[in-house]
């Protein structure tokens, strides 16, 4: 495919577009899936067939649109009109109101707030707007546009450099620059190398790689595609979660369809470059999220990591030169080249450039899916662009970066968000889950929650890692029941210490940094449960204790 | 040196062997198919025993350790049967603090089953999930396969009472 046959094909599916005078999304990613979106697509397909509006109306199913929790959603695109929760038996009044301008008994979604507003859509900018199963649809909004382009005008070391003057870092956690990774594998001298796309989305209460998966395919396939031309790679894994069963159909369909393009496959765009990708499944286990365990499940193993260097950029999968980057980091490659490092290193603060999405979740208003430019404060995600805390309640700690990360509390609420600051008030990054708690959430409990979560997924390969987890549980248990010592608390610092500093690989020495943070910004909530005051809360086992469960949950 | 022997000889006449033979033979029987093929046994027979784990070792000519190694090692991978109904209660962080604990105590309470159990009658399977990103509706539980979100412990124990019963 020539990039004159690309623009062709783009205008062709524009043009048929065009003909339609409404254009009526339904959201059906996972979130709103699960509330029955699915047969709110149907009863407004039926719909719009049997009102004789098939001309002029077009339904269609496309990803995830942010607003998790008012779903299932449906958006009028061509009126910017957005309704929440809607059941199968509203969609007569849907295709009824479309000319009237808004209809009875719907919810309307205000699409002028700061949910929207204050977002800036990189990542996401196809999300719930166009169909994932098409990938005409994908190809009317600019896609391939910046693969074809590559093959055909860049060398590979031109697209290494552009990456490199983004600015563009791994979206995975850590902030590696994604520039200096390509440039160490493109570098090997080794005739076989290999892309690999991290979607083990494993944190709990992270969502993003997934919505983008199941709403946007293609946009990973295209960042994979240019990152194998510009290291040199022939083939690439996918290693996706077997829990995102619609994220794995959603991959296989668009493989298939950009093979039948000639968008991948072999000798891409009549070119000598050939690239394959493979789907493989995870089976869950949260290690594998680390790279070189993540190598050895892909290899059919365990997943245990194995002590780095050598970095996989020099031997990796199956020992050959293997590049690594997550779901998020691939999917800001095509962006980058089809607008130009420079656009793309303008946003963001100094050392974080571009943009970051956040699974927002937890004790607020607005829970769901938001991509905000680096350098937006705590403050503004969790109060204008999450809606604040509902029921009154008063803000407590917002947790990132799942359980390698830490709690921050108010007084660090108006720090920047970008890898250097989180990481100077004892957090990280993480791949992007954001839990908001409230007064009814005790830290001491959220501590024991997450150091439960790393004990039970360490691999059992390194001894601080694998006893250090246990002990460190069960001395949190103790001091939940309200059995704790004052030298209990010392002997957990100890520990703490000690898993971050000689464990292996990434889940030990993170695993500590919840009780860290915890102790370090909530150390009276540590001291009520030891002193025998019990837990302001009412979570833990010491009480004081709240009549019945039920009001706990509200 | 390994020589090829010729195909394993299928367990039974069930026609699901076949299906993971062909997912081995699909990835050239390399040692890299294991978990491949384990998913696929899985799939199928929604479990794996003994006579699975021996089976796929034989077919991709690994050590029974290594089949069982990866089989017990992934929390996907079950090797006992699940009950007729399942249910599963999310434990990611925004169920936890929005109530999963009071769900996991109703359910015990209520059926004397913990997490990764089964009820002696073979009724009811409890699990947890990490969690299944369905964070926007939390707390969330997948009973038999329909996502239950935002629910409470009474609803969601008659929601399982009603499962059970629809089969009587």
């Amino acid at each position: 495919m020539t990039i004159e046959e690309l623009r062709k094909a783009a205008e062709t599916e524009r043009e048929a577009q065009k003909k339609y005078v409404h254009h009526v999304c339904v959201c059906t990613a996972a979130g709103c899936l699960s509330s029955g979106a699915d047969q709110v697509l149907e009863a407004i397909k039926k719909e719009v067939a049997e009102s004789g509006m098939k001309h002029e109306v077009l339904a269609k199913g496309v990803g995830c649109m942010g607003l998790c929790s008012a779903g299932p959603l449906v958006s009028v695109e061509t009126e910017d009109r957005l309704y929440a929760g809607v059941t199968p038996e509203q969609a007569p009044e849907i295709i009824r109101s479309l000319d009237a301008g808004g209809g009875e008994g719907l919810t309307e979604c205000p699409t002028n707030v700061p949910f929207f507003e204050r977002q800036k859509k990189i990542v996401l900018e196809n999300c719930g707007r166009i169909d994932p199963e098409r990938i005409e649809d994908y190809i009317a909004n600019d896609g391939y546009r910046a693969l074809v382009t590559v093959i055909a005008e860049k060398t590979p070391q031109e697209v290494v450099q552009e990456v490199i003057r983004s600015g563009l870092r791994g979206r995975g956690g850590a902030g590696y620059p994604t520039g200096l990774k390509w440039s160490t594998v493109a570098k090997t001298g080794e005739q076989q190398k290999y892309v690999i796309c991290n979607a083990d989305e494993g944190d709990p209460g992270a969502f993003m790689d997934r919505a983008v998966l199941e709403s946007d395919p293609h946009r990973v396939l295209e960042g994979m595609a240019i990152a194998a031309y510009a290291v040199g790679a022939q083939k690439g894994y996918i290693y996706v979660r077997a829990e995102y069963p619609l994220a794995v159909k959603n991959l296989k369909i668009a493989i298939r369809q950009a093979e039948r393009m000639g968008l991948l496959g072999n000798s891409i765009c009549g070119s000598r470059f050939s690239f394959h990708i493979d789907i493989r499944l995870g089976a869950g286990a949260f290690v594998c999220g680390e790279e070189t365990a993540l190598i050895a499940s892909i290899e059919g193993k365990r997943g245990s990591p194995r002590p780095r260097p050598p970095y996989p950029a020099e031997s990796g999968l199956f020992d050959c030169p293997t590049l690594i980057n997550n779901v998020e980091t691939f999917s800001n490659v095509a962006p980058i080249i089809r607008r130009g490092a420079a656009w793309f290193a303008a946003i963001g603060t100094e050392k974080s450039k571009g943009t970051k999405v956040f699974a927002l979740a937890g004790r607020i208003k607005n829970t769901g899916l938001i991509e905000v430019p680096m350098g937006i404060t705590l403050r503004e995600i969790v109060h204008e662009v999450g809606g604040g805390i509902p029921d009154g309640k008063r803000f407590k700690a917002v947790q990132t970066g799942g359980p390698s990360g830490g709690c921050i509390p108010e007084q660090h609420m108006d720090s920047p968000l970008d890898y250097e600051s989180l990481k100077l008030i004892g957090s990280m990054m993480g791949s992007g889950g954001m839990i908001v708690m409230d007064e009814t959430s005790c830290m001491v409990d959220v501590a024991k929650y997450f150091m439960e979560f790393c004990k039970s997924e360490s691999c059992g390969k390194c001894i601080p890692c694998r006893a250090g987890t246990q002990q460190m549980h069960g001395l949190l248990e103790k001091i939940t029941a309200g059995e704790g010592t004052a030298a209990d608390l010392t002997l957990l610092q100890e520990l703490c210490d000690l898993v971050r500093n000689t464990s292996l690989c990434g889940l030990g020495q993170s695993a500590p940094t919840p009780v860290i943070t915890t102790m370090q910004y909530f150390p009276e909530e540590y001291q009520s449960h030891i002193d025998g005051q019990g837990c302001a809360a009412g979570v833990c086992a010491c009480g004081p204790k709240h009549a019945d469960p039920e009001e706990v949950r509200k | 040196m390994l020589t090829y022997l010729g195909p394993t000889p299928m367990p039974s006449d069930d026609k699901r062997w076949k299906i993971v033979e062909a997912t081995a033979r699909r990835h050239g029987r390399e040692p890299h198919a294991l978990i491949e093929t384990l998913h696929t046994v899985q799939e199928c027979f929604g479990y794996l025993d003994d006579t699975a784990l021996k089976f796929v070792a034989l077919t991709l000519r690994l050590p029974m350790s290594r089949v069982y190694g990866a089989a017990t090692f992934y929390h996907f991978f079950t090797l006992k049967p699940k009950g007729k109904h399942t249910c599963v209660i999310c434990t990611g962080t925004a169920c936890y603090i929005k109530g999963a604990p009071a769900l996991l105590n109703a359910i015990e309470k209520a059926y004397g089953v913990k997490p990764g159990e089964t009820t002696s009658d073979n009724e009811l399977s409890v699990l947890t999930a990490r969690c299944l990103g369905s964070c926007g509706l939390a707390p969330a539980v997948v009973f038999d396969g329909a996502v239950l979100g935002k629910i409470g412990a009474a609803n969601l124990l008659a929601r399982v009472e009603k499962g059970i019963r629809h089969d009587h």
